[in-house]
C-alpha cells in the first residue's frame, strides 16, 4: 500500500530524535571513564532502571513485531508474549543477583570471573557479538518499516537514519545516555499503549469500522446474477481455494469464488518487465487498501452490526463468539507474471483466540511441527535471561538489591505491555486497518485510524523504541570488543581514555553492519526473527551462566566449549531450515526446524557437562593457586 | 583480576538462602509454564473451552501466566529482603 506523508508526524519525529541527541550530548559531558561508559556507574535508581529495562526489552519485536503477529495470526502472536516474560522469571529467580555481585562491564567478567580464562574470554565476547547482531537485524529492520509510512521514505533511508542516530548516541555517552533514552522510552510505550487501547474499547467492534481518520472500504463481492461489468478471463484452483481472474475497463483483479459469489482478493501482481500492479491498477492509484474485520458480530447471544463500547473482557468475548475476516497469502504464477494474492477466508474467532493458526500443533500438526512449538517456547523461556544487552544493566545499579528490585518493576512493566499486545493486536484485526504486505505495522496504523496526532506520537515512541535497543546492542556490543576483547583477551592493558576511545570506534563498526543486515532482511516479520536471537543466546550463553553459578564441577574449558557448541548448533540449525533457505536461496532447507532451542540447547548443556567433568584437573589447579 | 563489581558491594550473608528460594520459586514457574505448553502439544482443543467469564483456557492461562509471574516477583522481593534484612544486620551495625 501507498502511505500519505503526515507532516505533524514528521514534526513529532524530529523533536523525539533531536532530544534523544540532546540527551545525549548532556550526558556525553559527563562520561569521562570506562565504568561510566560501559556501567554508567553504577549509580541508576532501581526504578529508573527496571524502566530502563523494559525499554531495552520492548523493542520492535515486542510493538509491531506481536501486535502484527497478532493481528495475522492471532493467539499464536501472543505466545510471545508470554514467552518473553516468562523469560524474566529466569532472570529475576536465577541470575540477577549474581550477575551483579561477579561482573563489571560485560557479562563475560561473570563467566570468567573465578578463572580468568582466554578461552572464555574470547568465547563470550564472540558470543555477544553474534547474539547482538542477530537481535539487532529485526530493529533495523523495523525501523525501515517505520519511516515508509511516517516521512515516506523509502525502507533503506530509515534503517541509515536509525544506525546513524545510534551511533551518535552511543559514540557520545554510552550506557549512561542509553538508560536514560531508554528509560524515557519505556516510559512512554506504556503509556501510549495504554492510550492506544482505550480507544479500542471505546470504539467497540462493527462490521464497517469507518474511523475519524479513514473510510473503510469493503472488498467487493459478486454474484453471478450482478457482475458489476467484470467479465472472467481465467480460472485456477490452489489447493482448495478457486481463483478467478476477472478484467473491468482494462484492469485485471482476482476473485475467489465461492457458491455463486465471488469474493475480491487483494493481489500484488510483478509484471514481466519487473513493474508492479496493486489490485491490477498502479501504486498511486490507492487500490490496495486496508482490510480486517469482524463479518458478524455476537454479542449477548444477539446479532448486531456494531457493539457500542465495551470493556476489556467483552472486547474479548465479543471476537470470540464473532466470525472474522483473515487474509491468507499465496504465490503463482499468471503467464509471464508473478501473483501474490491475499485471499479472504472467514474463520470463527474463536480460531484467533486459541493457538494454532501459525504453529501447527492441532488439526494437521506433525511431530515436527509440534517440536517447532517447544522449542520455540524453550528459547524465550531461556533467551532472556541470555541477552547480553539486558544483562550489562544489571551493573548500572548500586547494590544486588536494586538489581532485584529492578527486575521486579520490569515484570511488571512489561507484563502490564504484553496485556496490552493482544487488545492492540486484535483490534487491529478488527478495525479494516491491515495492510497485507505488512504486518510489523499493525498497530501503528490502527493508531493512524483513531487519529493522525495518536498516530504520529506512537510512531515516534516507535521509532524511538528502536533507538533505545540498539543503542543498548550497541553498547554490549562494545563492551565485549573492547573491554573483553582487546583489553582482557588480548592483553592489551588499555587506559581508561583509550578503553573509552575504543569502545567507541567499536560502537560506529557495529552500527554500520547493522544497517546492512538491516536492509538485507527488509519484509521479515521481527517478532519471527528476534525469536532466533533468543534462541542462540539460550543456547550459546544460559548453560554456561547457570552452570556456572550451581554446579562446583564446571571448568573454564566446560563454558568455552559449551559456549562454541550452542552457537554452532543454533546458528547451523537457522541457517539451513527452511525459513533462511527460502528466503536466500530459494530451496525447502536440509530440515523442517526453524527453532533450534531445544537441541542447541540441549547440545550445549550436554557438552558443558562432559568437558567439565574431563578437565576436572584444571579447577583443582586453580584451587591449589590460590 | 580487575574484573569484580562495577561498584564496591559489601559482603552478603543472605545469598544462600535467597538463591535456594530463588530455585525453588523458579522450579514453581517452570512447571506452571511446562503445563502451559503441554496442553497446547497434547490438547490443544481445550484451549478454547470457557473456564473463567467468557473467557477461554487459553486466554486465562496466558493472562495467568504474566499475571503470576508479577506476583511471584513480589513475593520473592518481599521474601528476600526480610531474609536479607535478618543476616545482614551486624553489618550494618
Amino acid at each position: 500500500m501507498i502511505y500519505g506523508v503526515s507532516y505533524l508526524a514528521i514534526a513529532i519525529f524530529v523533536f523525539f530524535v533531536l532530544a534523544v541527541l540532546g540527551l545525549s550530548f548532556y550526558f556525553g559531558s559527563k562520561t569521562k571513564s570506562a565504568n561510566s561508559y560501559f556501567a554508567a556507574g553504577g549509580s541508576i535508581h532501581w526504578a529508573v532502571n527496571g524502566i530502563a529495562f523494559a525499554g531495552d526489552y520492548l523493542s520492535a519485536a515486542s510493538f509491531l513485531g506481536i501486535c502484527g503477529m497478532i493481528a495475522f495470526v492471532g493467539y499464536d502472536g501472543f505466545l510471545y508474549s508470554i514467552g518473553y516474560l516468562a523469560g524474566w522469571i529466569v532472570a529475576l529467580f536465577l541470575v540477577a543477583e549474581p550477575m551483579k555481585r561477579l561482573g563489571k562491564y560485560t557479562f563475560t567478567d561473570a563467566l570468567d570471573h573465578k578463572f580468568n580464562s582466554k578461552a572464555i574470554q574470547l568465547t563470550a565476547a564472540i558470543s555477544t557479538l553474534i547474539v547482538s547482531i542477530f537481535y539487532l537485524i529485526p530493529q533495523m529492520v523495523g525501523a525501515g518499516t517505520l519511516v515508509e509510512p511516517l516521512l515516506g521514505l523509502d525502507h533503506w533511508v530509515g534503517v541509515v537514519i536509525v544506525g546513524a542516530v545510534v551511533i551518535f548516541i552511543v559514540a557520545t555517552a554510552g550506557m549512561t545516555s542509553t538508560t536514560y533514552v531508554q528509560f524515557i522510552k519505556g516510559g512512554l510505550l506504556i503509556i501510549f499503549s495504554t492510550v492506544l487501547a482505550i480507544y479500542i474499547f471505546n470504539n467497540g467492534l462493527d462490521l464497517n469500522p469507518d474511523n475519524k481518520n479513514q473510510d473503510y472500504i469493503q472488498p467487493m463481492t459478486l454474484t453471478v446474477d450482478d457482475m458489476q461489468g467484470f467479465d472472467v478471463v481465467s480460472t485456477m484452483d490452489i489447493e482448495d481455494v478457486s481463483l478467478v481472474k476477472m478484467e473491468k475497463e482494462g484492469v485485471y483483479r482476482w476473485f475467489t469464488e465461492s457458491g455463486d459469489k465471488f469474493e475480491e482478493a487483494m493481489s500484488v501482481t510483478t509484471t514481466s518487465d519487473g513493474g508492479k500492479l496493486y489490485n491490477g491498477a498502479p501504486k498511486e492509484e490507492g487500490k490496495f487498501y486496508q482490510v480486517g474485520t469482524l463479518v458478524k458480530i455476537i454479542k449477548d447471544g444477539k446479532e448486531v452490526e456494531s457493539t457500542g463500547k465495551v470493556g476489556p473482557l467483552e472486547f474479548l468475548s465479543v471476537i470470540n463468539s464473532s466470525d472474522v475476516a483473515r487474509y491468507e497469502k499465496m504465490v503463482f504464477d499468471d503467464g509471464d507474471n508473478a501473483v501474490t494474492a491475499y485471499v479472504q477466508k472467514i474463520i470463527p474467532g474463536k480460531e484467533m483466540l486459541i493457538p494454532g493458526l501459525k504453529f501447527k500443533i492441532g488439526k494437521g500438526a506433525t511431530t515436527l511441527s509440534k517440536l517447532n512449538f517447544i522449542s520455540l517456547m524453550l528459547a524465550l523461556f531461556l533467551g532472556t535471561a541470555s541477552l547480553p544487552h539486558i544483562l550489562i544493566r544489571y551493573y548500572t545499579v548500586p547494590s544486588q538489591r536494586d538489581a532485584r528490585k529492578s527486575t521486579i518493576v520490569a515484570i511488571a512493566a512489561i507484563g502490564f505491555f504484553y496485556v496490552l499486545t493482544l487488545f492492540m493486536g486484535l483490534g487491529a484485526a478488527t478495525s479494516g486497518v491491515l495492510n497485507l504486505e505488512d504486518g510489523n505495522m499493525s498497530a501503528p496504523l490502527l493508531a493512524k485510524a483513531f487519529g493522525v496526532g495518536l498516530f504520529a506520537i506512537i510512531s515516534a515512541i516507535a521509532f524511538a523504541t528502536i533507538l533505545g535497543t540498539v543503542s543498548g546492542l550497541i553498547v554490549a556490543s562494545s563492551g565485549a570488543i573492547a573491554h573483553d576483547l582487546i583489553d582482557r583477551y588480548m592483553d592489551k592493558q588499555l587506559t581508561d581514555k583509550a578503553k573509552v576511545r575504543a569502545g567507541k570506534i567499536a560502537a560506529a563498526c557495529v552500527g554500520v553492519v547493522a544497517i546492512i543486515l538491516g536492509i538485507l532482511f527488509k519484509g521479515m516479520n521481527v517478532s519471527f526473527l528476534v525469536g532466533w536471537a533468543f534462541a542462540v543466546a539460550a543456547s550459546a550463553n544460559l548453560p554456561a551462566i547457570l552452570m556456572l553459578l550451581f554446579w562446583k564441577k564446571t571448568t573454564a574449558k566446560g563454558i568455552a566449549s559449551s559456549i562454541i557448541v550452542g552457537i554452532v548448533s543454533a546458528l547451523g540449525i537457522i541457517v539451513t531450515g527452511p525459513t533462511i533457505s527460502k528466503q536466500f536461496f530459494g530451496t525447502e532447507g536440509l530440515h523442517g526446524l526453524d527453532a533450534p532451542a531445544i537441541i542447541s540447547f540441549s547440545l550445549a548443556l550436554l557438552t558443558l557437562i562432559i568437558v567439565s567433568l574431563a578437565t576436572q584437573k584444571d579447577n583443582e589447579k586453580l584451587v591449589a593457586k590460590k | 583480576m580487575d574484573h569484580g563489581p562495577a561498584v564496591e558491594l559489601g559482603v552478603d550473608h543472605a545469598a544462600k538462602r535467597k538463591t535456594k528460594l530463588g530455585i525453588r520459586m523458579f522450579i514453581i514457574y517452570t512447571i506452571v509454564y511446562g503445563v502451559f505448553v503441554a496442553i497446547g502439544v497434547v490438547d490443544y482443543k481445550s484451549m478454547s473451552s470457557i473456564i473463567f467469564g467468557d473467557l477461554n483456557l487459553a486466554i486465562t492461562y496466558g493472562f495467568g501466566l504474566i499475571f503470576l509471574a508479577i506476583i511471584m516477583g513480589l513475593v520473592y522481593n518481599w521474601r528476600c529482603t526480610k531474609i536479607e534484612n535478618e543476616m545482614n544486620k551486624e553489618d550494618k551495625a
